[in-house]
């Protein structure tokens, strides 16, 4: 500790609740200058919560924050920017119908007078965009970039202005691996410069290449905090979720040596997603879809479902060629789709609970005209079925928490009585006994001879609940691993197209 | 997984919020109903009421399908002059009936028949351009608006269509008539308060209709037809047009280019009124019905007193309307958490 510098910004005792709920415990973070700042955690360990209290986009329940000693207390990001801390978002902040150059300036733009100096502008938007190494067109309008070139912008955007601290919340999750490089070597020049960073990253291997330092939050709260040199991924994984991972996960389904093929896709392309991919699902198994995001899995699911044109491609459901030209037809097949979405595309938020419930089989309730009983009555039944904890007087879906929000959308899809469940990114954003009870739900399934397909980011799901795991890479399907090729560093050579079939092509692309 | 579920079931305790927000229209009419009387006795004259309410079922009668339209997220301004098109359609339809078949039944059920076909037909086109097309509804039915209204003009050659003096004896007791006491515009409109009622709340449809205008893509990934149902309300708002007209005609017997000029503002303005949200995903038959009666009750009310112009009539619908609004949204503010 005392070879450090001293710290540029520091966070002490910072709490954070949400209501009833507390996120964050007393954390103690200190960002140095020169140094990269590591922060990892488990989805929902509040790291994002963190960051936004330092980058002024939240205030702390309680705790300091202390600018070169100085105590601070900012009220909006545009105050903490001005002191030189500058967030790149997970979620990209641009406005899309703007230009780039008019994004990287947008709310500081360079004048003459009363006037715009869209000269000086361009001039250092593009010196910005040359450090990166990217070949964008500061005139070009940001929604006809592609979402790597628009993490480059956001960056650039960054880096414009007088940085002092740096703080990325998952900023390679959509760069292509070029793209990643002159990241890192980008962050290297910023780290010389004296730029104090802090990085967000899931991606274990890359917290071990750029690293300085490591702190670890789970459940929010702080596990961890030391240099990296001399640390393992292992070690960090088991500091971020606290046990052997193996307590987590159900044992798997034992699958019959004969269990038929239930789903199959064959040679499935869609325009601007995915170029090749191939996959088979038998009975009573959990299949696997790793990768980054952006590599097309929800598009290959959502193209399989009828839910998105495919331009070649066939399904076949049972052996026999399938048409599943909309999502009610592949609920003909019995196949339910859980969606990744659960706010944007899962539930009708403004609406009650019963009819959320009930809008997916609502025939199932009709002679014709509705019948409230009986939908009332399946409601309770899946309240039952699904733990949804009603303690808070919820009239709407909104009103509940992301758990109850999932279990209810996970009742919903499950009220056409599946055969076959897709389920994407289940546990994203939901506490860790939830996302126990979600592992469960997944077993009795397969255990009653469904079968589950298992969209995921998280490596430690994927590994813990799959028989079989198909990775995709820049939309080709590279690879479906099994056994003891299921591991961390497999999925990422296939997710990453280093290991695999036709990745060099779409690489270059 | 045998949790006890606590009593509080959602449905029982919204309530008392929901019953303010629910009755707010109703409560809004009996006050200027009182208002009516306060102002001239004879507003609750038997004939005086009759008489207004067989000049709201027009309105009436196309807002309730605008209800649907509007609670599915779309909006359709064409209904004013798909109405002249459709009145203007009728009238040349069944006056060229008339030697063929005579001035009779025969004539005016063609004729009705005709009015349906064009209604289901209009709404069709206005449904698909705005869910194939994937342009705005507002576009479109603007577009539509337009096109309706000059067809009518040219039909009319710039003048007025006058329906066969034969067919008017025999049409007339359409508007004219009572059934039981009740003219029979009313009781139209009454059927179709009740019909638009059931089909809102107690069918699949409209339930659609509500998850459809509150969040599309939900709707689409809830396996719901989302471009077929939208298209269905446009065609439903169709059919409500041509109800209208079927019974608009034997009024004056005559269309031009000026019949049905801001039906479509009055239509919005009773949906509104009646609690329906303008950008979608919650609609109220009632609400609506109530709505087109106090658009219809203001200008009686003007016109049995001498304290208000009878100009103004605009001005103080114009002020119910935003007044009304304003009251719907202050108690969402204050039922949201």
């Amino acid at each position: 500790m005392s070879d450090r510098n001293p710290p540029l910004l520091s966070a002490r005792r910072i709490c954070r609740s949400f209501g009833q709920n507390q996120v964050l415990f007393d954390i103690d973070l200190d960002l140095v200058p020169g140094e990269v700042h590591a922060l990892l955690g488990e989805n929902g360990a509040g790291k994002s919560t963190l960051v936004k209290i330092l980058s002024g986009y939240l205030s702390a329940t309680s705790g300091d924050i202390y600018l070169d000693g100085e105590a601070r207390r900012y009220r909006s990001s545009g105050e903490a920017e001005a002191d030189g801390i500058v967030m790149i978002h997970q979620e990209l902040a641009l406005a899309e119908q703007l230009s780039v150059e008019e994004n990287i300036f947008l709310g500081r733009e360079l004048r003459r007078g009363p006037f715009l100096d869209r000269r000086a502008m361009r001039e250092r938007c593009r010196a910005a965009l040359a450090e990166l190494e990217t070949r964008v067109d500061p005139r070009a309008r940001v929604k006809d970039l592609s979402t790597s070139d628009q993490q480059m912008v956001e960056i650039a955007k960054a880096i414009t202005r007088d940085v002092r601290v740096l703080i990325m919340d998952e900023p390679t999750a959509t760069l292509t691996e070029h793209e990643v490089e002159v990241l890192f070597e980008l962050i290297a020049r910023l780290r010389q410069r004296g730029v104090a960073i802090l990085y967000i990253s899931h991606k274990l291997r890359e917290i071990e290449r750029i690293a300085d330092r490591v702190t670890v939050l789970r459940d929010g709260r702080l596990i961890d905090s030391a240099p990296m040199a001399g640390r393992s991924k292992e070690e960090l994984a088991r500091l971020m979720v606290g046990r052997e991972i193996s307590d987590m996960y159900p044992e798997r389904t034992r699958l019959a040596s004969d269990a038929e093929v239930v789903l199959e896709a064959r040679d499935m392309v869609v325009p601007g997603a995915v170029k090749q991919a191939s996959f088979t699902l038998r009975r009573g198994e959990v299949l696997g879809f790793g990768g980054v995001v952006g590599a097309g899995r929800t598009a290959l699911i959502e193209a399989v479902l009828g839910l998105r044109a495919r331009s070649r491609g066939e399904v076949l459901r049972n052996g026999k060629p399938v048409a599943l030209r909309h999502l009610r037809d592949a609920v003909r097949q019995r196949i339910a789709y859980l969606t990744e979405d659960r706010k944007g595309k899962g539930l009708v938020l403004n609406m009650g609970l019963r009819p959320n419930f009930t809008l997916l089989n609502l025939r199932a309730y009709c002679r014709p005209l509705i019948d409230r009983r009986r939908e009332e009555q399946a409601f309770q039944e899946a309240i039952e079925r699904f733990d949804i904890r009603l303690r808070t007087q919820a009239a709407t879906a909104a009103e509940l928490s992301g758990g109850n929000q999932q279990k209810l959308l996970l009742a919903k899809v499950m009220s056409i009585d599946p055969e076959i469940v897709i389920i994407n990114e289940p546990t994203r954003g939901i506490d860790v006994g939830t996302k126990h009870q979600i592992y469960h739900f997944v077993r009795e399934l397969t255990e009653a001879g469904r079968s589950v397909i298992l969209i995921s980011s998280e490596m430690a799901e994927l590994i813990g609940l799959s028989h079989r795991v198909a990775v995709m890479c820049a939309g080709v399907l590279t690879g479906v691993l099994e056994g003891e090729q299921i591991n961390e560093h497999e999925i990422m050579q296939y997710a990453s197209g280093i290991k695999g079939v036709g990745v060099d092509e779409p690489r270059r692309a | 997984m045998n949790r006890v579920v606590p009593d509080n079931k959602p449905v029982a305790r919204s309530h008392a919020s929901v019953d303010f927000k629910t009755w707010g229209p109703f409560v809004a009419l009996l006050a200027l109903a009182l208002l009516g009387v306060l102002i001239n006795p004879a507003f609750l004259g038997l004939d005086n009421l009759s008489n207004m309410l067989t000049r709201s079922a027009f309105i009436g009668i196309i807002a309730i399908g605008a209800t649907f339209v509007i609670t599915a997220g779309g909006l359709d301004l064409s209904v004013g002059s798909m109405a002249a098109f459709i009145a203007g359609v009728m009238i040349i339809l069944m006056n060229s009936l008339v030697e063929q078949f005579g001035p009779g039944l025969t004539t005016i059920l063609l004729g009705i028949g005709a009015s349906l076909l064009l209604g289901l037909g209009a709404g069709f086109i206005n449904g698909m351009v705005t869910t194939k097309g994937k342009i705005e509804a507002f576009i479109v039915t603007l577009g539509t608006m337009g096109i309706y209204r000059s067809l009518v003009t040219y039909l009319a050659d710039g003048g007025t269509l006058s329906l066969d003096w034969g067919v008017r004896d025999v049409y007339r007791p359409v508007y004219y008539g009572h059934l039981m006491g009740i003219p029979i515009p009313v009781l139209v409109f009454l059927l179709v308060a009740v019909a638009g009622y059931i089909l809102l709340n107690h069918t699949r449809f409209g339930r659609y209709c509500f998850a459809i205008g509150s969040n599309e893509r939900v709707a689409e990934y809830s396996a719901i037809h989302v471009d077929r149902i939208k298209t269905m309300t446009y065609m439903l708002q169709g059919v409500c047009v041509a109800l209208a007209t079927i019974i608009y005609v034997p009024r004056l017997g005559s269309a031009s280019g000026a019949t049905g000029v801001l039906w479509e503002l009055e239509a919005i303005a009773a949906v509104i009124i009646g609690g329906t949200v303008l950008k979608g995903g919650h609609g109220r038959i009632w609400g609506t019905v109530v709505g087109a009666i106090m658009l219809t009750m203001i200008g009686n009310i003007l016109n049995l007193t001498d304290a208000i112009s009878n100009y103004l009539n605009g001005t103080v619908q114009g002020i119910i309307i935003i007044v009304a609004v304003y009251l719907q949204r202050a108690s969402w503010r204050k039922s949201a958490p």
